[in-house]
């Protein structure tokens, strides 16, 4: 006789049934999964497709790997570097800074012009063309601008630019818009933000360059491109030498090259979150699984026994309930993947507003979703096959015989006599606590999860904030910055001073060195300040004002650290500019800052030093903010100025970049934490209330009121929320030490600070969750017939 | 190869079992054989090992000591996978708790076991063997208890079995209902020649038996045989 097969097999049938019991406890696991393949799918898809862009834009369009900056040099010096081993190509060019005069815009505005070959396509670092057209040869008054800020003042091709270069205002048409490989992330020197309204990059054809700043048959540029598998170091040290009688100013890599410098930043960053997230997801969810997973076994360990009574083999019966968790990993994979790829496209977007690539095309690596999934679903099934295995381990009779009571033990409190002060009940909490230490363990470890990942989340823009805060509140509290084209006598202050409008003047001296201790050396910028500035000031560790003393080097912890400097140690120095000096400078403190290399001393003992007349290079301005539109207009008017930053813009600038890009970062953090709050209290107190509602209907049935169940029911999940809250604190912390540590770099450091209503408001939200868990929970308590209790139905 | 005369038999059969902290003898050494196709009856008092025996004949256990024949196979030396098998192909359960399914209807619990047994019953025509047709597409919550245990009666019933072991079938059930599973037991027993091993608390069901085996203290005390038997509805309860 032929075997009687159903459509969907009993066992199946038991299956969509047990599922749909338990549906809830299986959606919030599927939200934890999900998220964790989301952010994995999001990180490493929109890193692969950053990092297969910027390589290839890097590479067709011939980006450098070697760029140094000097004074001016002969157009013959290239035959020199040509001959350095392993430069594969050299390029120079004239570079130089301009102030523009922007409609609409009340401040200067500032840029960069840069020259292109007249007869042929530069060989490094060349252009995508997006609008318009290239430039002719010789053209005069005509640049290329680039897009970004092209398109921040909604200009057109043909448009003129009235700006002031080399001392002289000119005007200049835009023919065209372009895109270069070195300024993919394209900020202000001394900015921390891009400000494509206020900063731009033009370039201009070579010979009309040269005439205008006088430099025809001269560079003060210099790009080159090394063969594969060379010592950088020692082009970079042989381009130094050759390039030190032009006021060379230190050749560097594209390490630091600014541009790259914030790209591979944030490439590290989104490789490290992509890692790191992910993992926390998935463990809980693999967690979540597990304890699911074995509750559910255990509460139909008699059925299991049932079925390998009749004839279901061990593999049978573990299939059945594998197919459970597949079907759980499925999902959570499914709706991870999807919602990954959506977020994924959308964050893509968000880095096409900050990196000018040509294109930006999202895409992942299929294999990078399929390890996610793979482990996620190995450490389930991992997790299930202990459960199955224990229940199938035991024979079919021991099996269908009920479980022996459970073993309690007085709880540790008790034994040391502390319990004096509870109550029964709440010793029945603790006992209960005691009796699955691990279980207690790895749900509170969930829940610290979940608020580390709040606490973290709001990190980044807590010790943004901060660092804003630090640098300009305490360091730099000028209205206004400017900066000349080059050192101005000293009397050009009191000409600003004379300027309607500003209130109070402090010079500055800024000279580009090279400073060694040791082996140790690094090239930055001595500051010389007044001995008790009050506009750009110098703090220390404890972020107290310091004076300038009348001899001695101010550097910051940074820079100290690079260079192995202590307080008393004497640092050698070599000026870049100019004469070339070479000093040697004692180190009077160490001081605080986040941006930078800074390096400070007193201006006046600066100026003896460099044997020179007293000098400056720039001014910190407090304006009369009745004024400050008519300053504006007459700073725009003064051609030695290349440089000035409203300080309020740039605060400005950061805060709107931080409400529209951080906060949608924030809002998915909060959401996933959330998952992962809910999925853990939820699961933990539906499981709660399978094992023990029976014993629950018990208490009831014997007059305990319900508020005196729901503490039974609660009171260890609180407990285990209370516990979660100091480690979840002291697990954002760490990674915040860890991020702020792996995001200290020369260019900037970002502080660890956490402040303390982001604790506050992180802790709400996870009560908040935990509390619509026991809402949740508690409604199904209330719905329980307690006959039915009785006999174990819950 | 001359065709056993017995069903099961067992040799010096011990059984010892840890609950929570204590150990309890469950069988002391039972020695037994139990002929095809009677209808046995396993009396005795609570905790005098009926159950543990009837386990393990039934391969839901496994001795501590001793020897179990199945039809001259020794059944003791049997793997779990190869004691699947043997309950998958020879053996029908009634347990006193019925052990349905609680997620799944009358008519699939049924086919649970029609779904691997070799040659099984149509479930539908298991159902109606015990007269529960209309309640096919009830879950066990539905039912009364003696609907249930019929259920489980029609489950045992559809694998058409050699075997069927019944433990305090009729324990938890009244008077009326018990006396419709017995029938279907006896029927199964003197239709299809399975050999139907009951246990019971209750002497009256003991007389419808071929054999009463009697336990006491873990060991078998004493048999005897039913010069007559007699039927379900005179059973006294």
């Amino acid at each position: 006789m032929l075997k009687h097969k159903t459509i969907i097999s009993p066992l199946n049938q038991k299956l969509l049934r047990d599922i749909n019991h338990i549906k809830t406890q299986i959606a919030a696991i599927i939200l934890v999964m999900a998220a964790g393949i989301a952010v994995f799918v999001i990180m490493f898809g929109v890193l692969d497709s950053l990092k297969l862009t910027k390589e290839t834009y890097y590479d067709r369009y011939q980006f450098a790997d070697v760029f140094a900056s000097l004074k001016r040099a002969p157009d013959t010096l290239r035959n020199k570097i040509d001959e350095i081993e392993g430069v594969s190509v050299s390029q120079t060019r004239i570079s130089f800074g301009m102030t523009l005069d922007i409609p609409g815009l009340i401040e200067p505005a500032t840029g960069k012009l840069l020259s292109l070959p007249d007869t042929h396509i530069p060989a490094l670092n060349q252009l995508y063309l997006h609008a318009g057209r290239m430039l002719h040869p010789n053209e005069e008054n005509a640049i290329l601008a680039d897009k970004s800020f092209f398109e921040a003042h909604k200009f057109h091709l043909g448009d003129a630019l009235s700006v002031t270069l080399n001392g002289h205002l000119r005007t200049l048409k835009i023919v065209g818009v372009v895109l270069s490989p070195e300024y993919v992330y394209s900020i202000a020197p001394g900015a921390l933000m891009p400000d494509s309204k206020r900063f731009g990059i033009f370039w201009m054809s070579q010979s009309a360059l040269a005439a205008l700043t006088n430099m025809t048959g001269a560079f003060n540029d210099l790009n080159i491109k090394t063969e594969h598998s060379v010592k950088l170091n020692n082009i970079i040290s042989r381009v130094d030498q050759i390039l030190a009688p032009y006021g060379g100013l230190l050749a560097y890599d594209r390490s630091t090259q600014l541009s790259n410098f914030f790209v591979e930043n944030e490439l590290k960053q989104l490789y490290s979150m992509g890692m790191m997230a992910p993992m926390i997801f998935l463990s809980v969810a693999a967690f979540l699984v597990n304890v699911v997973m074995s509750r559910l076994i255990a509460t139909q360990r008699e059925q299991i026994g049932m079925l390998k009574a009749i004839g279901y083999s061990n593999a049978e019966v573990a299939s059945h309930y594998l197919k459970l968790v597949l079907l759980i990993v499925t999902m959570g994979s499914l709706l991870g993947l999807f919602i990954g790829t959506w977020m994924g496209a959308g964050m893509m977007r968000m880095y096409a507003e900050f990196f000018h690539f040509p294109i930006l095309k999202y895409s992942f690596s299929v294999e990078v979703m399929i390890f996610a999934v793979f482990a996620c679903a190995l450490a389930a099934v991992i997790g299930t096959l202990f459960s199955i295995h224990h229940a199938t381990g035991i024979t079919p009779a021991d099996a269908m015989r009920p479980e022996s009571p459970t073993v309690f033990k007085i709880s540790l409190l008790e034994r040391l006599g502390l319990h004096r002060q509870l109550s029964f009940l709440s010793r029945i909490v603790l006992r209960q606590l005691e009796r699955r230490p691990i279980r207690a363990f790895l749900s509170t470890l969930g829940m610290s999860l979940a608020l580390c990942i709040l606490i973290f989340s709001f990190f980044m823009e807590d010790s943004m904030n901060y660092l804003m805060d630090v640098q300009y509140e305490l360091i730099q509290r000028e209205d206004l910055n400017i900066s000349f084209i080059e050192a101005r006598p000293l009397r050009a202050l009191e000409e600003i001073k004379a300027i309607q409008g500003i209130i109070k003047v402090e010079p500055i001296r800024s000279v580009a060195v090279k400073l060694k201790h040791q082996h140790y050396e690094k090239r930055a910028a001595i500051t010389g300040l007044s001995n008790h500035p009050d506009l750009f000031r110098v703090i220390d560790e404890d972020l107290q004002p310091v004076d300038l003393p009348a001899k001695g080097l101010l550097v910051n912890k940074k820079l100290a650290e690079l260079l192995h400097l202590f307080i008393d140690d004497t640092v050698e120095v070599e000026v870049l500019e100019e004469k070339r000096t070479r000093l040697r400078i004692p180190i009077s403190a160490i001081t605080q800052e986040f941006i930078g290399l800074g390096a400070y001393m007193n201006i006046h003992e600066l100026n003896r030093l460099l044997d020179d007349t007293p000098r400056i290079t720039g001014a910190s301005i407090m304006v009369d903010a009745n004024h400050s539109a008519v300053l504006y207009q007459e700073l725009k008017k003064i051609p030695a100025i290349i440089g000035l930053n409203i300080l309020s813009v740039l605060r400005q600038i950061f805060e709107e970049l931080m409400a529209e890009n951080l906060l949608k970062m924030v809002s998915i953090n909060i959401l996933f934490a959330s998952f992962i709050s809910f999925g853990v209290v939820y699961n933990t107190a539906r499981i709660a209330l399978s094992e023990r509602g029976r014993e629950l209907a018990n208490l009831s049935v014997l007059g305990l009121r319900q508020s005196e169940v729901a503490y039974l029911l609660f009171g260890e999940l609180a407990v285990i929320t209370i516990a979660s809250i100091p480690i979840g604190i002291m697990f954002a912390q760490q990674l915040a030490m860890a991020m702020s540590h792996s995001m200290d770099t020369e260019l900037f450091r970002i502080p660890m600070y956490i402040a303390n209503s982001t604790y506050a408001f992180s802790v709400l939200i996870l009560l908040m969750s935990t509390l619509l868990s026991f809402y949740l929970v508690w409604r199904r308590v209330k719905q329980i017939d307690l006959v039915s209790a009785q006999k174990g139905i819950t | 190869m001359n065709k056993p005369t017995y069903c099961f038999k067992t040799e010096a059969l011990k059984k010892t079992y840890i609950t929570g902290e204590t150990e309890v003898h469950a069988l002391r050494g039972s020695s037994i054989e139990i002929p095809q196709g009677e209808m046995v009856v396993l009396l005795g008092p609570s905790g005098s090992g009926k159950s543990t025996f009837l386990n393990i004949i039934g391969g839901l256990d496994q001795a501590s000591a001793g020897q179990v024949y199945f039809k001259k196979k020794n059944i003791s030396k049997l793997s779990t996978k190869e004691l699947t098998l043997y309950r998958r192909e020879h053996i029908g359960f009634i347990f006193q708790s019925y052990n349905l399914i609680p997620s799944l209807t009358a008519l699939e619990n049924v086919a649970l076991v029609c779904e691997i047994a070799n040659n099984p019953m149509k479930p539908e025509d298991a159902l109606e063997a015990v007269g529960l047709s209309n309640r096919a597409s009830h879950f066990p919550s539905q039912l009364s208890g003696g609907e249930q245990q019929r259920v489980a009666i029609a489950r045992a019933l559809a694998k058409q079995p050699e075997v069927m072991l019944c433990d305090e079938p009729t324990g938890a059930l009244d008077s009326k209902t018990g006396i419709v599973v017995l029938k279907a037991l006896m029927e199964a027993n003197e239709k299809s020649g399975a050999t139907c091993i009951v246990i019971t608390h209750n002497v009256s069901i003991a007389q419808l038996a071929h054999r009463v085996i009697h336990f006491a203290d873990g060991q078998v005390s004493r048999v005897s045989l039913n010069k007559t038997r007699k039927q379900p509805e005179d059973v006294e309860w």
